[in-house]
């Protein structure tokens, strides 16, 4: 352990560089300078505190003395162990992602439609060097010391690119597996989402980790551009091991007209800290952003969300859910911001947090920051228990007590499965989130399908 | 009417928050009979049917319940369920994001689990909703709707004798079923409740009027107050209750 954990990765950068960048791009090389300089600037990375309410301290996360793997040597690892199935009736487009090294299949290559780039981040750039330049680092924060230390080791991702009006009708799935191997290891993983004017794409992500006891930490920045009249899905299963750990950033720019829908699932996880940055640049924008976190045993999950109106017209809805069981702990924070003149906004913003123990925590702050008039705006928090009559009028039906229990869970997380917009993957998310209720963690593994 | 005795109530007294409500039940029903329990705002009926029921709202401090021949206290309320006792429920509950055909899938399916049979098969699952909807002319889109939500009072109590009628009780209580409800609701229920009355259940009816008493016929009827039944009689006694208040009983037992 090291108190301050930044030091071990400026260290290894400083060593490696060279090594790095040749394993990487001109694109992405060129930004890690000015990540070590905000580094530097900042001394270390975030403690409980510094961020806001209750926010996990990133300093704790890195803290461990994790390996990287810059030489890039190939982590043995079983796809077919950590992930068996797919989506019944979804039929994806699917690519791997095994710590931070990318793996089309053979039916990803065979389908991409023309107008639809799924590749290598590494690959793109330097292929396509200045439509990577152009958008790589141009919607996240650099100078969050997070941002920058994933900028400043990444050395290849995920480039998903869409051209103008094409609108790609199957989904993609990224399997991104966590392989530590023998030692534990952080991957800094990357995707870069540029849907084109009019170009519609929808991406579920799966987050799955090999083996149980080697410690891996996630270090992950996603980047979406979603231009005039597009439309972005971006959904994120997690069903990590209680070893992993996960610092997890999605940054949004929206421009006019663009429909971008988010929902985030931590089905199980070992610590977990996501953030979710949306921009709202251009007028008449449509966001739905969800999340839900189901904790047991000591998992910890930490969401947030800053969304930006910064035009007019923006209309957005935040649903964030918890249920919290054992020692689990949570925290949420969420932000509305209406920018100056960005007048006719609705932001609507939701947390609802079940505690199913008296030794579950959760800490949560909801937030609304508006500099205008004429919009509508609300945000509500609340934190209790399952209902005590309901449960005995399942009883007294004959339910169960522990099955009554479950079933309330589970419709505790309906709205939130229900705003995806595939409907398969809603059915499958409610398979989970079923099985997960009854003690299954992992449900992917075990599944038969 | 039988000589078993299907429900025995000796001596019961229950609290909650410190307050005693039930201050020495005794009460013995056979199969084949229906009871009304009737009795001033405050009097314990509801208690009665929750602890009955097994509502961990109330404790129980004395006194026992047999129902036919097991120690219906000692039970968890889903196996007094399965051993055949029923509450509909004063105020049904909602539970938003549950729907009634899952709801009411797994109560059938807990019940048979409970006697060691196989769950139902999703056919004859719908085929037996689809008989007992008809019973309380329950409207089939209030099956993929959940539980009781957005439901009107009189959907809500026929939803009752809905669940009644799937789970087919041996001892039923009907806790204030007429309250909210319309006439031709009242007809439905009641309708249903006569419909499902065998020589082999028995049914206590709680409720503040006679007017039920006339679609659902009681054998007997009991005066609840402060906690204990002071006065037990036939039919008449509703309409000697209708006409001359309660202001009698209070009197004859303060």
């Amino acid at each position: 352990m090291n108190s301050n954990a930044l030091t071990q990765y400026i260290n290894l950068f400083t060593e490696h560089r060279q090594v790095i960048d040749s394993n990487s791009a001109e694109a992405i090389n060129a930004l890690r300078s000015a990540a070590l300089e905000a580094l530097t600037a900042a001394g270390r990375l975030p403690e409980k505190g510094d961020e806001g309410y209750e926010r996990t301290s990133v300093n704790a996360m890195f803290a461990p003395d994790f390996g990287v793997n810059i030489g890039r040597v190939n982590m043995p690892v079983n796809v077919g162990a950590s992930f068996k199935c797919g989506v019944p009736n979804l039929s994806t487009l699917l690519a791997v992602v095994v710590n931070d090294r990318f793996a089309p299949t053979s039916t990803l290559l065979a389908n991409l439609p023309e107008g639809v780039t799924v590749c290598s981040l590494a690959a793109a750039a330097k292929e396509w060097p200045e439509l990577v330049q152009k958008y790589y680092g141009s919607v996240a924060n650099m100078a969050d010391p997070s941002t920058a230390l994933n900028t400043l080791l990444v050395q290849d991702g995920v480039f998903i690119h869409v051209r103008r009006g094409v609108q790609l009708e199957k989904a993609l799935q990224i399997v991104s597996i966590a392989a530590p191997g023998e030692t534990p290891l952080l991957s800094a993983r990357r995707v870069l989402v540029v849907a084109e004017d009019g170009a519609k794409v929808q991406i579920l992500k799966c987050d799955h980790t090999q083996g149980d006891t080697v410690a891996n930490l996630s270090s992950e920045v996603v980047e979406i551009v979603a231009a005039p009249h597009s439309l972005v899905d971006w959904y994120e299963l997690e069903e990590a091991n209680a070893s992993s750990a996960r610092r997890s950033q999605l940054y949004v720019r929206q421009l006019e007209g663009s429909d971008v829908n988010i929902c985030g699932a931590t089905l199980t996880n070992g610590t977990t800290r996501n953030d979710y940055i949306i921009d709202l640049d251009g007028p008449h924008t449509t966001t739905l952003l969800s999340a839900m976190a189901i904790g047991t045993d000591t998992q910890h999950i930490d969401n947030a969300s800053t969304l930006r109106h910064r035009a007019h017209h923006g209309h957005s809805r935040q649903l964030f859910k918890y249920t919290l069981s054992d020692s689990a702990t949570g925290a949420f924070e969420g932000g509305i911001e209406v920018g100056h003149g960005s007048r006719f906004v609705e932001a609507y913003q939701t947390n609802r947090n079940i505690l199913d123990s008296t030794s579950a925590r959760m800490h949560t702050k909801p937030q609304l920051l508006i500099y205008n008039d004429d919009v509508k705006c609300s945000h509500g928090a609340s934190t209790g228990q399952l209902d005590p009559a309901a449960i005995f009028y399942m009883q007294a039906r004959g339910i169960p007590k522990a099955e009554a229990r479950k079933m309330l869970m589970q419709a505790f997380m309906v709205d939130v499965i229900d705003n995806i917009r595939l409907e398969p993957l809603r059915d499958r998310l409610r398979h989970m989130v079923d099985r997960r209720f009854s003690g299954h963690r992992a449900s992917c593994a075990d599944c038969s399908c | 009417m039988s000589n078993d005795i299907l429900l025995k109530v000796t001596d019961l007294h229950a609290r909650t928050d410190n307050k005693e409500i039930l201050r020495g039940i005794n009460l013995e029903i056979r199969p084949g009979e229906v009871h009304a329990i009737m009795g001033p705002n405050g009097s314990g009926k509801s208690t009665l049917s929750s602890v009955l029921a097994g509502n961990p709202a109330f404790t129980v401090t004395g006194g026992s319940a047999t129902f036919h021949g097991i120690d219906l206290l000692s039970l968890s309320p889903e196996d007094r369920s399965h051993e055949g006792l029923f509450l509909s429920f004063q105020y049904p509950v909602e539970i938003p994001g549950v729907s009634m055909v899952n709801f009411m899938r797994a109560a059938v399916n807990a019940k048979r689990e409970y006697f060691k049979e196989p769950p139902l098969s999703a056919g004859d699952f719908l085929k037996l909703m689809r008989q007992k909807r008809a019973i309380v002319e329950l409207d089939n889109k209030l099956a993929s709707r959940s539980v009781n939500e957005g439901f009107s009072g009189g959907e809500k109590k026929r939803n009752e004798i809905f669940q009644m009628a799937v789970l087919e009780p041996r001892l039923s209580i009907l806790d204030e079923t007429d309250s909210g409800l319309d006439i031709d609701a009242l007809r439905v229920v009641a309708g249903g409740v006569n419909q499902l009355k065998t020589s082999q259940n028995a049914t206590i009816v709680i409720t503040h009027y006679q007017r039920l008493l006339d679609y659902i016929k009681p054998d007997f009827i009991h005066i609840l107050y402060k906690g204990r039944i002071v006065h037990t009689g036939g039919p008449e006694l509703a309409l000697e209750l209708e006409e001359k208040g309660y202001d009698w009983i209070k009197e004859e037992n303060n």
